[in-house]
């Protein structure tokens, strides 16, 4: 009997479990069995687990059938093998450049284990990257960015507008592209951390976490209950302090500054908090494969509950000055929808789809760490519009306030690490960051070294849902829209 | 929001431990950079554009954090404006990665002379973390002449507050004279 085609496979695990795809990773083994690896994992929700499908392709002929056609989720990470390890997705409907623009060099793929470490490549005139076109009568584009107005990171849009309403949006970015996945291959996995914690700033502690389990997956060993409790600590400290800036974000595109200050202020006093905790604003420094290497010392965690009382106390005023100001909920209501149907088709992820019926949260559905003993509730709303996506993030801001205190309240004595000892082999570790899962799926070699590291982010999940959120809106209305879904381009680009 | 100004006015401001010494100290850097200022510039303010080269978003998040209500960086004659046109100093934060080289350069052609650099984070000084990246072209100064270099990862506001001062201190002449920034808003 012939093998069953690979999409075939995914596609009808999809549909049988209603599964969304993960992430899609590509890893070059040439050198093993003269092949490159696809792997396609899908999160499983109703099952509280990712299963992951595998195939070999072929090194002489690097070409599979794409799963977009089926699989429209797929979409971005095919364009992103395609680029950067040279495997055709034989009928992808778009094979333009995704990271790397057109002066890299055709033909040269960077994640392919023969393109050495720090090898840069010249620049070549290379084709012009080609927009969508939309034509007809009166609809003219607008090109904005790469560099904005505001303190913001770079990215370009495009617009296709007939009058004021958007009929197209198409989104370039790779701007802020560092070959992270790259530059970890060949480190000692204990050294990657620092690397990881900067793929995205205001996501470090989430994605140091992933990074930290996904090597404690490799290597078998769990953190010792007292570095369980802290991560929680952390990583709920850091959708706090994120939630409160997006929501600050929402009241400064609609011109509500005293609101933006209010909830400004409050963020900046969960960072000064970190600084107190950990002694660093965004917790950089903190994880570790093994537990936490830096302890709050002292009285830090008593602080940190008489704090969490006076931020509780004070953001309750300032959600319910929220609520009550009509020019703000009228602006955010009803703008920038996005469907439920897109979402899942899409493969989008964290608050931003939660505001659009999608329930699902890896802190529930794929617990890791401690998250299965505590209790907590994970708010969702069908509107799907920009106050959905707010209203998420606000009910989300009180669970995390009380999961810290559940937490605090049963904190475990104990070390805070546990040594890991590095063993050849492969893991994924996953969390549930303010923007939504974050995925890194890693192997390590027989000398103890990273073989390969692919980070999904929830941003890169994300940002393909976007264009279909500001569909038919007004230009005027595209910062509002983008500021709810608050991706990051460095998270997406790497 | 009168239910919360009152509540403001009668429970008073500070009920937690904030960084009183961070903050005191921000103050009285704050109240030196305005001095400069407004000794150095005749009156207008000091105008900043900032250029993200290929951060990680972490130095972008205090840079931002400079305009909240505790740094609100615009009392003391700093303003972050839209286009290098109006710029007097370009603030550039990340390893210049190859895919943004050419945008740095554009903005640093645009910003009209004399202009000053400021290199803001480990990154733009010497790549950081990502330091032979086959995705990085190199530090800032690699591209364009750096006047003044912030340490940090990411550089905390005080720190950010600083080299502002130190920038201050050492603009030239040419910039302090010249009044065309001041149709700017
Ligand atoms: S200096 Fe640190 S915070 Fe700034 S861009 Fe580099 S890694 Fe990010």
């Amino acid at each position: 009997m012939a093998e069953r085609r690979f999409d075939d496979s995914c596609a009808e695990l999809s549909v049988r479990e209603r599964a969304r795809l993960a992430s899609l990773i590509a890893t070059d083994d040439r050198k093993k069995n003269n092949t490159f690896g696809l792997h396609c994992v899908f999160s499983l929700p109703r099952k509280k687990t990712y299963e992951t499908l595998t195939t070999q392709i072929a090194a002489e002929q690097p070409r599979y059938p794409s799963l977009t056609p089926r699989l429209p989720s797929a979409h971005a990470f095919e364009r992103e093998i395609f680029e950067f390890f040279g495997i055709e997705p034989v009928g992808h409907p778009d094979l333009r450049g995704l990271l790397l623009h057109e002066d890299w060099p055709r033909g040269v793929h960077p994640l392919r284990k023969d393109f050495s470490q720090g090898t840069k490549p010249e620049r070549t005139q290379g084709e012009i990257f080609r927009f969508q076109k939309v034509e007809g009568e009166g609809v003219f584009e607008i090109p904005v960015g790469p560099v904005h107005a505001g303190i913001i990171e770079p990215g370009h849009f495009r617009f296709s507008v007939a009058g004021e309403p958007i009929i197209n949006l198409e989104i370039r970015l790779g701007y802020v592209h560092k070959g992270i996945e790259k530059l970890a291959e060949g480190r000692d996995p204990l050294q990657a951390v620092d690397l990881a914690e900067r793929i995205s700033g205001d996501a470090a502690f989430a994605h140091s976490l992933a990074f930290s389990q996904a090597v404690e997956q490799v290597a078998l060993v769990p953190p010792p209950p007292r570095a369980q409790s802290l991560r929680v600590i952390f990583a709920e400290l850091e959708r706090l302090y994120n939630h409160l800036g997006d929501i600050a974000g929402i009241a400064t595109d609609v011109g509500f500054s005293f609101g933006a200050a209010q909830m400004l202020l409050l963020r900046e006093r969960v960072l000064q908090s970190n600084q107190r905790l950990v002694g660093h604003r965004l917790l950089r420094g903190v994880n570790i494969p093994g537990g936490i290497r830096r302890e709050p010392q002292g009285g830090a965690l008593q602080g940190l509950n008489d704090f969490l009382s006076w931020l509780e106390l004070e953001y309750v005023c300032v959600e319910r000055l929220y609520r009550d100001t009509d020019s703000l909920m009228d602006r955010v209501e009803g703008a920038g929808i996005l469907a439920r149907q897109v979402a899942e088709d899409l493969g989008g992820v964290g608050p931003s789809v939660r505001a659009s019926g999608v329930d699902e949260d890896l802190r529930r559905d794929h617990p890791y760490g401690l998250y299965n003993e505590l209790k907590f509730a994970v708010p969702v709303l069908d509107e799907g519009d920009v106050a959905a996506r707010m209203l998420v993030k606000m009910a989300e801001f009180k669970q995390s306030l009380a999961l810290i205190r559940q937490v605090l309240a049963t904190l475990p004595d104990g070390p805070c690490s546990i040594p890991v000892k590095i063993i050849p082999g492969s893991g994924m570790g996953w969390a549930e960051s303010s923007r939504g899962e974050i995925l890194h799926w890693l192997r390590i070699d027989s000398d103890g070294r990273i073989e390969r590291l692919k980070v999904k982010s929830p941003s890169f999940s994300n940002w393909p849902l976007l264009p279909w959120a500001v569909k038919d809106n007004i230009v005027p209305d595209f910062p509002l829209i983008n500021k709810s879904f608050n991706l990051s381009y460095s998270g997406n680009d790497r | 929001m009168f239910s919360l100004l009152k509540r403001n006015l009668q429970t008073g401001r500070v009920t937690i431990p904030v960084e009183a010494g961070v903050e005191a100290e921000y103050e009285l850097v704050g109240t030196r950079l305005k001095e400069t200022i407004a000794r150095l510039l005749g009156g207008r303010s000091l105008h900043i554009r900032e250029v993200d080269a290929g951060s990680c978003n972490g130095c972008e998040l205090e840079i931002t954090a400079l305009s909240n209500p505790v740094y609100d960086v615009e009392r003391f004659g700093v303003h972050f404006v839209a286009s290098p046109r109006h710029a007097d100093v370009l603030l550039v934060t990340g390893p210049v990665t190859r895919q943004m080289q050419a945008a740095l350069l554009k903005t640093y052609e645009a910003t009209p002379e004399p202009r000053f650099v400021i290199a803001s984070g480990d990154c733009a000084i010497d790549c950081g973390v990502y330091a032979g990246s086959c995705a990085v072209s190199g530090r800032v100064e690699d591209f364009i002449p750096v006047d003044v270099k912030i340490h940090g990862c990411p550089p905390a506001p005080l720190a950010l507050l600083r080299g502002l001062l130190a920038t201050v201190e050492r603009l030239p002449l040419e910039i302090c004279h010249t009044t065309r920034h001041e149709k700017t808003p």
